[in-house]
Order: structure tokens, then C-alpha cells, then sequence
């Protein structure tokens, strides 16, 4: 074996090693690297192990259409978020970003209150990855061919 | 023609000064292209209105991020299993550049999340996998720096790079491995681009300004490093006789 050959199996192996370890450590922590729970992800895991209330997290997902709805004392919002499967009920007072509508994609920040509704301290909008303009946009509305924002994790 | 055939000095240094105007032209005529179409010819977004032209830099500029490391790490590997005598210069040259490539996706990304997701940083796994980056190509400049003897300390920066190089596909993958404020891949995706034609040409472009940019930089970058080494050397015999 030449002095090369040696030093390529020398660094190919430790590449080899070092990537299993770090793919190791990443699946380890997957619950930590999630930014945000999924509706459905919350509910498998207080099925498993109810969370003490006023733990701080994240969920994410879709302001479920026709649910936005404000309090009486007019600045208080409310509304559900949905992957489709699962819903969770909100409530949040503070600014939200431009892009918060019904349908968009959502994550909110804060703990679930005692009679099950979430209570968010901050809210973030969620953009897809497909751009195209507006006149695009409203021809394949238009034409039935809008694909609606349901791939949105 | 083998891979030493650049190896020596004088032959890269003839053609890399004849390679670098070129690609400082094309990189120029380019930006100069894809920034009119991208600031005022290519139509706003359906959703973002006129904010999305940030992703016009921003994703050049991430992409780049991501090339140079993934450069960085194989001329690095070159230098260490087949002592190629340029690769070391190679990986050195590059850091710089990809470090301002990696702030600038950050700075961009930051103007961007601000108006779309009402926030400047979160810690995702995106972001987060990015910033490790930054701090990547800053710890390999100045492990440069801090070792004297510049033998080892091409030797140690090598094996840092080959470390640093597992983040890379996680960067990549990140936004789909795990829940992310970070929208997926628009454009290198299974099912091909989710951008209107209208706007990936311009960004395309964009793309290809920044590449010819890298090149001509590098090269530039590359032939300094030379000079200096003849600098240290011609101090050296001098100092000897």
C-alpha cells in the first residue's frame, strides 16, 4: 500500500466515523432541535405524559379557516391551529406579523393554559417555498389548480 | 495532464492572471444584469409583495456559503492525502471568502425574516446550523493565524475543515429533517423548482454573478498567498547568506 493509498483510507475512515457520530448525536436530540411541535406531535406526546401546565413551547401549523375570532375586550385574538389532523385552540394579544391570515402556516409561542387553550406570548408567520406573482396566483385560483398550503409542516 | 501539472508556481500564477480579468468581467456584467432584473424587472410575490427581492441576494449568497465550505473541505482533503502543493493555498485563499459569503446569508436572512416572520433570529435548526458555519470558517482563519509553523498549521486546519464539513448536508437537510421557521428548498428539490420562471432566471443569475465572483477572487487570493510564501522565502535565503 502506498503512503497515499494509506493516508486516503486514513481520512476517508475518520470522515466515516465522525459523520456516524454526529448523525447519532443529531437523532439523540431530534426533540430538542424541533423548533416547534406539531398539533398532532402535542397530542401523542401528553397521550404519553401530560406536561406540567405553563411549560414554555412552540407549535406550529395552519390558522385553521373561519376560526379567528377576537374577545370582547377588542385586542385579545383567538383562533385554532390545525395540521389537518389535530386542532389546537389559541389565544394570543400582541402584534402580529403581516403575513398572519387564515390558511397561512404559523408558529406560536407559549403554554397550554388549564382548560386546554394555548396561550401565546408571540406569534411568527411561516412562509412555503414557492414564489410566483400575483396575477399567477389569482389564474390558478381562479382555475381550480391551487394546491392550498395543507404541504406546510 | 496530471493534477501536478498546476502545482508549479509560475505555470498557475500565468494562468490563474489570465483566467482572473475574465471572470471578474463576467461576474460584474452579471450582477449588473441580475440585480435589474431582480430589483425591477422580475414581478413582486403573491404573498411577500416586493420584500421577496431580498431572496434575490440572500439565496446566492446562502448557496455560496455552502460551495465554498464544500470547496474548502476537498481542497483541504487534497492537501492532506496527496500533498498537493497548491491545496493548502486553495483552502486558505477560500475561508475568507466564504465566511463574508455566510455573514451576508445571515444579515440578508435577518432584513428578510423580520417583515415576513416577525422576528430577526430564532434558533432553529436552519439558522442555527448556519451560524455554526460563520463560526467555522472564523475558527479555521484563525487557527491559521495561531500556529506558527505554517506545515502544521495547514495540517490542523485541514482536519478542522474535514470536521466542520458533516455540517454542511445538515445545513442542507435541515429544513427537512426537522421543524423549522425555515421554509424547505425552493429550487434544488425533488420535484423540481417552486419558483415562477419569472423569478428563478433572475435569481439564477444572481447565482452565476457570485460564482464568477468566487472565481476571480479566489485566484487573486491564491496568487497573494504565493507571493507571500516567496516573500517569506527569499527573507529567509537572505537572512542565510
Amino acid at each position: 500500500m502506498t503512503r497515499k493509498r494509506r493516508r486516503l483510507y486514513i481520512v476517508g475512515g475518520f470522515m466515516l466515523i465522525f459523520a456516524s457520530a454526529a448523525a447519532l448525536v443529531l437523532m439523540a436530540f431530534e426533540e430538542n432541535i424541533v423548533f416547534f411541535y406539531s398539533p398532532t406531535d402535542l397530542a401523542q406526546q401528553m397521550a404519553k405524559q401530560p406536561m406540567p401546565p405553563n411549560r414554555r413551547l412552540r407549535i406550529g401549523g395552519l390558522v385553521e379557516e373561519g376560526s379567528l375570532g377576537r374577545e370582547k375586550d377588542g385586542v385579545t385574538i383567538t383562533f385554532r391551529v390545525t395540521d389537518t389532523v389535530e386542532v389546537i385552540p389559541v389565544r394570543f394579544r400582541g402584534l402580529l406579523p403581516d403575513l398572519f391570515r387564515e390558511g397561512q402556516g404559523i408558529v406560536a409561542e407559549g403554554s397550554m393554559a388549564a382548560d386546554g387553550i394555548f396561550v401565546a406570548s408571540e406569534v411568527l408567520a411561516k412562509h412555503d417555498e414557492t414564489y410566483m406573482p400575483k396575477e399567477v396566483a389569482d389564474a390558478l385560483k381562479e382555475a381550480g389548480q391551487w394546491q392550498g398550503k395543507v404541504n406546510e409542516q | 495532464m496530471s493534477m501536478h501539472y498546476f502545482a508549479n508556481p509560475t505555470r498557475f500564477t500565468r494562468l490563474a492572471g489570465r483566467i482572473q480579468p475574465w471572470a471578474g468581467g463576467l461576474s460584474a456584467v452579471l450582477l449588473a444584469v441580475g440585480l435589474y432584473l431582480a430589483l425591477v424587472a422580475a414581478p413582486a410575490d403573491y404573498q411577500q409583495g416586493d420584500t421577496v427581492r431580498i431572496m434575490f441576494v440572500h439565496v446566492p449568497s446562502a448557496w455560496m456559503a455552502m460551495f465554498c465550505y464544500s470547496f474548502l473541505a476537498v481542497a483541504s482533503a487534497v492537501a492532506l492525502i496527496w500533498k498537493h502543493p497548491l491545496a493548502d493555498l486553495a483552502a486558505k485563499a477560500s475561508a475568507p471568502i466564504g465566511a463574508g459569503f455566510t455573514f451576508l446569508a445571515l444579515v440578508t436572512g435577518s432584513l428578510w425574516g423580520k417583515p415576513m416572520w416577525g422576528t430577526w433570529w430564532v434558533w432553529d435548526a436552519r439558522l442555527t446550523s448556519v451560524l455554526i458555519l460563520l463560526f467555522l470558517y472564523l475558527g479555521y482563519m484563525a487557527l491559521w493565524q495561531a500556529i506558527e509553523d505554517s506545515q502544521k498549521a495547514a495540517k490542523a486546519a485541514a482536519v478542522l475543515a474535514l470536521v466542520g464539513a458533516v455540517n454542511v448536508p445538515i445545513i442542507k437537510f435541515s429544513v427537512d429533517w426537522w421543524n423549522t421557521l425555515h421554509q424547505p428548498a425552493s429550487v434544488l428539490r425533488m420535484d423540481g423548482p417552486a419558483i415562477h420562471p419569472s423569478m428563478l432566471w433572475p435569481l439564477l443569475i444572481m447565482a452565476l454573478a457570485f460564482q464568477a465572483y468566487f472565481v476571480a477572487l479566489l485566484l487573486a487570493r491564491i496568487r497573494m498567498e504565493l507571493n507571500l510564501r516567496r516573500i517569506r522565502a527569499l527573507r529567509l535565503a537572505e537572512r542565510a547568506s
